[in-house]
């Protein structure tokens, strides 16, 4: 089915080029990074994860959130998810992929990456990250493979990708559970110890996800002939709204928690990132963000407007990316085990890598939404449902 | 200096009995309560320091002490403090003990420096977050670092509670005049986190700690383990302190602070 991907439009190829061209970028960048060590960028002895830990953090759960359409469309039998759970198990694949980058433009001695499987580490939550990603990929890749295969052919999926869909769900809540213990299990580290952060994570995620995807499903709409359908998309809809609410509250617990009880090191993090920090700006901008779309997404007649929904959309994804893609792991490392406050900006270089990794992703995606719709067209069914 | 060289060696093979003795010690006073469980291990050795700061007056005194440790572990100085990598360094109290102080505390302690290190802790984060065993502890209590086997994630660094790590962000060997290097010790590669080793190397030789050996007696060296060991004698007569205790890692390096009453 692959081949599909190599007959396409000019825009297809634009696209296709465009992010080549940032690759490239950013391959040109990480080869400087290589040669002269993490210091090109502006990470630090006190601030030792930045801009690439953050940006994983905040994809693991763009990946989770694929399950907030299988479970509906699996486990509830959500016939109107048919046509849009598929465009959710190529943007897992896609963030996955992302995630995995990540963690690998982040490494020191990235040559000596197969350690971690050599010498298996069952305490450390950083083996366990590692294992529950592969396996999220692998079972996506299966998955969403055998589903589109079994489409195309106009049979119903094989029996043997029940269980796996199956065991997807509770493997969505894992990696993002598990990447969440990568924070919340460290003493000495106040803003990231709260059990709460798991939640919180999928939470989140759950917001920022299926909003990325309403607003991928639109775009397709407008530049492909693939129609997800007003309904699927209102009913993703609904779970952003419930998602993205649960998200501001559990924030407001934290808030609550740090400064009714007045302990210093635990007010310390949010003091940095909205009182005095470099950051304040951004998360100032998050928060307005948040609450905004909170107006425009949670009224069913705002919502049921396609524009607004998709203004809400762009302000959820922007708002919980500066919240995790930025401010969740500067802040816990802000202040210092020597309660003072280094800052933490990126470079240029380290930006340029990260674009780079982002094109990545979207190539795989743009690959992989190729592909689908295709076999689509092939079918026709790529209209709008009736 | 309080412990000769070659008293090390008896510690370790006396600590064994040692360990008994405290054990039943507890047993006898009632005191082997869940929260007050003991961190001695099996092994009968914890290692530790004991670092009297009133024994430590002027600039000179740390820049010894710190310097001892950095040339013989060939550690390079990073003009730029975001790059920085040390071993042993010092800092005030305040950032030394942020959760211990009052803004009453005497003008003598707010001036004080302190002597900065790996803690060689008993329940060391940096070891469980470790991916690769990198980062292990030994049964002797030392925190070691394999910088052959680290893969540079610095999940270790995120974990210890003490900034007690330092990352190699640039190339390290770019700051070493090559050829005033100690050849005994290797230099690190850039992309591999290192620290404070306790001088293993030294202790190997029936050496004690470099910073120990220079300290004039400021720092003193032991098996925790062993009752009727030097630090456990300052530790039972002095009033000591450690750093978060809060945290629960059970730090190894202890900080007698305080009047004119020095260690031993
Ligand atoms: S002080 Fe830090 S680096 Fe040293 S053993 Fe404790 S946690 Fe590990
Ligand atoms: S940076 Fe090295 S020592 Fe630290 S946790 Fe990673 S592999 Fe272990
Ligand atoms: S014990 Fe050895 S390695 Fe550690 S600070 Fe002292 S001299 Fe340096």
């Amino acid at each position: 089915m692959l081949d599909r991907a190599l007959k396409g439009s000019k825009g297809y190829w634009t696209l296709v080029i465009i992010l080549l061209g940032f690759i490239g970028a950013g391959s040109l960048a990480y080869l400087h990074q290589f040669n002269n060590g993490l210091g090109v960028t502006g990470m630090s002895r006190d601030v030792s994860w930045g801009f690439y830990i953050s940006q994983f953090t905040f994809l693991v759960g763009v990946a989770a959130s694929a399950v907030m359409l299988v479970i509906p469309y699996y486990l509830h039998n959500f016939k109107k998810f048919g046509r849009i759970v598929i465009l959710g198990e190529f943007l897992a694949i896609a963030s996955v992929t992302m995630c995995m980058t990540f963690i690998f433009v982040d490494m020191g001695q990235p040559m000596r990456i197969m350690n971690v499987i050599l010498f298996p580490t069952p305490n450390s939550i950083l083996f366990w990250d590692a294992t529950v990603l592969n396996g999220y990929l692998f079972l996506n890749l299966v998955i969403g493979w055998a589903t589109l295969h079994a489409e195309k052919k106009g049979v119903p999926p094989p029996a043997w990708s029940k269980p796996l869909i199956y065991l997807s769900i509770p493997w969505a809540v894992s990696i993002h559970t598990v990447t969440a213990f990568l924070y919340a299990g460290l003493p000495g580290r106040h803003f990231w110890l709260t059990a709460i952060l798991a939640v919180r994570f999928l939470a989140s995620a759950f917001a920022g996800g299926p909003a990325l995807l309403i607003l991928l499903a639109l775009i397709l709409r407008k530049y492909t002939k693939f129609d997800a359908g007003k309904e699927p998309i209102q009913a993703v809809a609904k779970i952003v709204a419930y998602a993205m609410c649960a998200n501001v509250f559990l924030i407001g617990l934290e808030f609550f928690t740090a400064f009714y009880s007045n302990i210093p090191s635990h007010m310390h993090a949010f003091e940095f990132l909205y009182a005095h920090g470099n950051l304040v700006p951004l998360m100032w901008t998050s928060t307005i963000l948040a609450l905004l779309s909170l107006i425009l997404i949670v009224p069913p007649k705002m919502r049921g407007n396609e524009t607004i929904l998709m203004w809400a959309c762009i302000a959820i994804f922007i708002s919980l990316w500066i919240d995790k893609g930025f401010g969740l792991v500067i802040g816990g490392f802000v202040p210092t085990p020597f309660d003072t406050v280094t800052e933490y900006w990126p470079t240029l270089t380290e930006t340029t890598i990260t674009l780079g990794v982002w094109a990545l992703g979207f190539l795989v995606l743009t690959v992989l939404y190729k592909v689908a719709i295709s076999v689509r067209e092939e079918l026709g069914t790529s209209g709008p449902p009736k | 200096m309080s412990i000769d060289r070659r008293k090390f060696l008896k510690i370790a093979g006396l600590s064994g009995i040692g360990l008994g003795l405290s054990a039943a010690d507890s047993l006898v006073k009632g005191k082997a309560h869940a929260s007050e469980e003991s961190s001695l291990p099996e092994s009968g050795v914890r290692l530790a320091l004991v670092i009297d700061i009133g024994k430590i007056r002027t600039d000179e005194d740390y820049k010894r002490i710190t310097d001892a440790c950095h040339s013989i572990h060939n550690v390079p100085s990073i003009p730029n403090t975001k790059h920085e990598v040390k071993w042993i360094w010092t800092d005030n109290y305040e950032h030394t003990f942020p959760d211990q102080t009052n803004e009453f505390i005497p003008h003598e302690m707010k001036e004080k420096r302190f002597l900065l290190l790996c803690n060689h802790c008993a329940k060391p984060p940096c070891v469980r977050v470790c991916p690769t065993k990198a980062t292990f502890k030994r049964p002797d209590g030392i925190v070691a670092q394999d910088p052959h086997r680290c893969i540079g994630c610095r999940f270790c660094m995120a974990a210890c509670p003490y900034g007690s790590r330092s990352f190699n962000w640039v190339d390290p060997r770019k700051y070493l005049d090559m050829n005033k290097t100690n050849p005994d010790y290797p230099t690190r590669t850039m992309g591999v986190v290192e620290k404070c080793t306790l001088c293993v190397e030294r202790l190997a030789r029936g050496l004690e700690p470099a910073c120990v050996e220079v300290s004039n007696g400021a720092i003193v060296f032991g098996n925790l383990a062993d009752p009727g060991s030097n630090v456990r004698k300052i530790l039972s007569t002095h009033y000591t302190i450690i750093r978060k205790p809060a945290v629960g890692t059970q730090p190894s390096v202890f900080y007698v602070i305080g009047g004119g009453e020095n260690a031993g």
